[in-house]
């Protein structure tokens, strides 16, 4: 009850001190708010070497639920104080039945030349006929393996391509010969084990996201999946970025976001290898992570903010971010050859896994408005009753395909890659 | 005459005012935000709630802390504070550092005691030195839910025995001393005069202290959060996920009333249980 009150008391707050700002701050003040580059390190290069030659920003940075309530509280009051918004595309999302976001196809026009593959612009749709968003920089995510772990690789296996059986018996192999369990996912509050369900494990073995959610592939895939959990450090439970067990040495296979095995690459990048995740009956599906920028409705300085998308998007610029903070560029640019140890780990991986030959791309949700959460939520349920309370797969995957149809029929989500496109709400089987 | 009939209350007015808006007014809104169902009809949010996968684990661990709490912070406190009356010389002193973890927010204990407890904390380094481990050992996964559990324990009884404490030792305070004295002259053994004398006349503070601490503790929250993460949940914890992670502030809103619910009903069942007779004061 405190945090629901805490919450509609911080909106009303946040309300009250932009009115109190808006007659006291300069007419044209450019604001960037992002969810992304948050730590103080990262938020300094931002304004020191990437905005570099921008128009003068003031960048602010806001976690993702109250960068939500925050434009929310602008809406509803008309008050406008931010121009500039850089978030996730899934952040992003449902700010448009909020009416947050001001269309900009203009924006876009002019960016023609830039090379941002036309499936990232489409995804800067948001599911609607107007672009919503102009793609930023992107990442994904990846294994990250200690090579203290290779000797216990099973014979056969190449750690740059692997099947989720071979992950489970090398798992087992350390198991067995030092008594510990070294394989770990962000299962923790915070984690993204959502997004290895939906962007990984699902369509590398039905090859697809939703339609085939209780299909007889995916009861095959939670029994592998039990597997491999089995051999994973019960803390996973707890963790939330993988960097801090893997600097402990507490895990030494993780999988996560490009940005939160930084620091662990970063710090020691001899000690680690980046590959391409496991492989499934149906390929090795990766997702994609796409941060956006995009303009708010009624923004103070609509023009600064796109001179400012302009500079964001310019393949120097991102080249920059690329070697400052690991995100890496949308448009057609060439990373140089001295970037530093950890980043030039990562994008070896990174490459390898989006060059691998049996690469899937799963793309994230499209046209699911407020109910991102709710999404995740039906995968987190899944594995929570499946893999921590060892209910039966069968009756669990029509319980929650049950749930997931419900979902689909109420937003009228058309399905995405990869699953097969649809006339009408994403049908599930 | 009549201005001095107002006067009372115009003063505490703007008082008033502030209080309706900044708590009576969400309040109100919650309350409705939980019944808007939208196409599933009023109750809609409220049958997700009871339907959801983590509501009975969750209700059942918020009844299961505050049933094992409330009881052990009370016998402490009332111990504390009968043992801080024998003390003459640096009771101030006592009594301060009793309740600095009055000053510790809840989430902080938890992270303390999260600190201490995991794998490679302090508790697991002095059982190594001392040898009764062989290495890190875990106490708060998914795989020890009892030990979880006595932690979340531990953690709330250290943070906030303290509130408790404050208000017992206010009405040991109150208790005139020749009471006391005369259960003494008349053979009373030192437990009969507890049970005959201290305890009844310390029934308000009781109630006080009681009502308080069981309210605070249907809120438990912040040190489960830090301590289990998923692996406990809690009411309050499940409000806090379904407005953040799953974006849907109307099932929140509902366990906000539930949870209201709870308390008031906690609170009017020690207001009869505890029920001063009006003519035995005297």
């Amino acid at each position: 009850m405190r945090q629901m009150l805490k919450l509609k008391a911080s909106s009303a707050l946040v309300a009250a001190a932009m009115l109190a700002f808006v007659p006291v701050a300069k007419a044209q003040e450019l604001i960037f708010l992002s969810t992304q580059l948050r730590p103080i390190d990262e938020a300094q290069k931002v304004r020191d070497v990437i905005l570099k030659g921008a128009p003068k920003t003031t960048y602010v940075v806001d976690e993702p639920s109250p960068f939500t309530v925050r434009m929310k509280a602008e809406v509803d009051t008309n008050t406008h104080t931010i121009s500039l918004l850089g978030a996730l595309h899934g952040e992003l999302q449902p700010l448009v039945p909020m009416g947050a976001l001001d269309p900009i196809d203009d924006v876009a026009a002019s960016l023609k030349d830039r090379g941002i593959p036309a499936g990232l612009m489409e995804l800067g749709k948001l599911g609607t006929v107007k672009q919503m968003y102009i793609p930023w920089m992107q990442a994904t995510y990846v294994m990250v393996v200690n090579k203290k772990a290779l000797p216990y690789l099973p014979a056969g296996a190449d750690v740059h391509s692997l099947t989720y059986q071979q992950l489970a018996e090398w798992g087992k192999n350390i198991q067995d010969k030092t008594g510990q369990r070294r394989i770990g996912f962000p299962a923790g509050p915070k984690g993204l084990l959502a997004r290895f369900l939906q962007g990984n494990l699902y369509p590398s073995y039905t090859a697809s996201m939703v339609t085939e959610y209780r299909s007889k592939e995916a009861e095959a895939m939670w029994g592998d999946f039990k597997a491999v959990w089995a051999q994973a450090n019960p803390n996973s439970t707890s963790y939330d970025f993988m960097q801090e067990p893997l600097m402990a040495g507490d895990v030494w296979i993780a999988w996560d976001h490009i940005a939160r095995v930084k620091d662990a690459l970063q710090q020691a990048p001899d000690d680690y290898l980046v590959v391409a995740p496991p492989a499934g009956p149906k390929g090795r599906a990766y997702m994609p992570v796409v941060a956006g920028l995009a303009i708010a409705k009624g923004a103070p300085d609509r023009k600064g903010a796109a001179e400012l998308i302009a500079h964001l998007t310019k393949p120097e610029t991102q080249v920059v971010t690329a070697s400052e903070v690991g995100f890496f560029p949308v448009v057609s640019a060439t990373l140089p050859a001295d970037l530093s140890p950890g980043v030039k780990l990562l994008a070896q991986g990174v490459a390898e896994t989006q060059s691998a030959k049996d690469a899937v791309v799963a793309l994230l949700p499209v046209g699911l408005g407020d109910k991102g959460g709710e999404f995740n939520k039906v995968y987190m349920d899944t594995f929570q009753r499946i893999v921590l309370r060892q209910e039966p797969i069968r009756a669990t995957l029509d319980a929650q395909a049950d749930v997931m149809r419900g979902l689909m029929d109420a937003t009228k989500a058309p399905c995405w890659a990869p699953d097969k496109p649809s006339e009408g709400a994403c049908p599930v089987k | 005459m009549s201005q001095t009939r107002w006067l009372p209350y115009l003063l505490i007015a703007p008082a008033t005012l502030f209080l309706g808006a900044i708590f009576v007014v969400p309040l109100v809104q919650t309350i409705l935000l939980s019944f808007n169902g939208g196409a599933g009809g009023v109750f809609a949010n409220y049958q997700r709630m009871m339907g959801d996968l983590n509501f009975g684990v969750s209700l059942r661990n918020t009844f299961l802390l505050v049933v094992t709490v409330v009881p052990l912070q009370m016998a402490l406190a009332i111990g504390m504070g009968l043992m801080l009356q024998k003390l003459t010389h640096g009771r101030e002193l006592v009594l301060w550092i009793w309740t600095i973890p009055l000053g510790v927010s809840d989430l902080a204990a938890g992270l303390v005691w999260f600190a201490i407890l995991q794998n490679t904390g302090y508790f697991n380094t002095l059982l190594f030195h001392l040898g009764l481990i062989s290495g890190p050992t875990a106490w708060l996964n998914s795989e020890t839910p009892y030990t979880l559990f006595i932690a979340v324990v531990v953690a709330e009884i250290w943070r906030s025995t303290a509130v408790v404490l404050v208000v017992i030792v206010a009405g040991l305070q109150l208790i005139p001393k020749e009471f006391g004295e005369a259960a003494e002259i008349f053979g009373a053994s030192p437990l009969k005069k507890f049970v005959r004398v201290t305890l009844p006349m310390l029934k308000p503070s009781l109630q006080s202290a009681l009502i308080l601490r069981t309210v605070l503790a249907f809120e438990v929250f912040a040190s489960a959060y830090a301590i289990g993460g998923r692996n406990i949940p809690v009411l309050v914890g499940e409000a806090y996920v379904w407005q953040r992670e799953n974006q849907n502030y109307s099932v929140a809103a509902a366990y906000a009333v539930l949870i209201m619910i709870i308390s008031l009903s906690a609170t009017w069942v020690y207001l009869r249980l505890l029920r001063e007779n009006p003519e035995a004061q005297a």
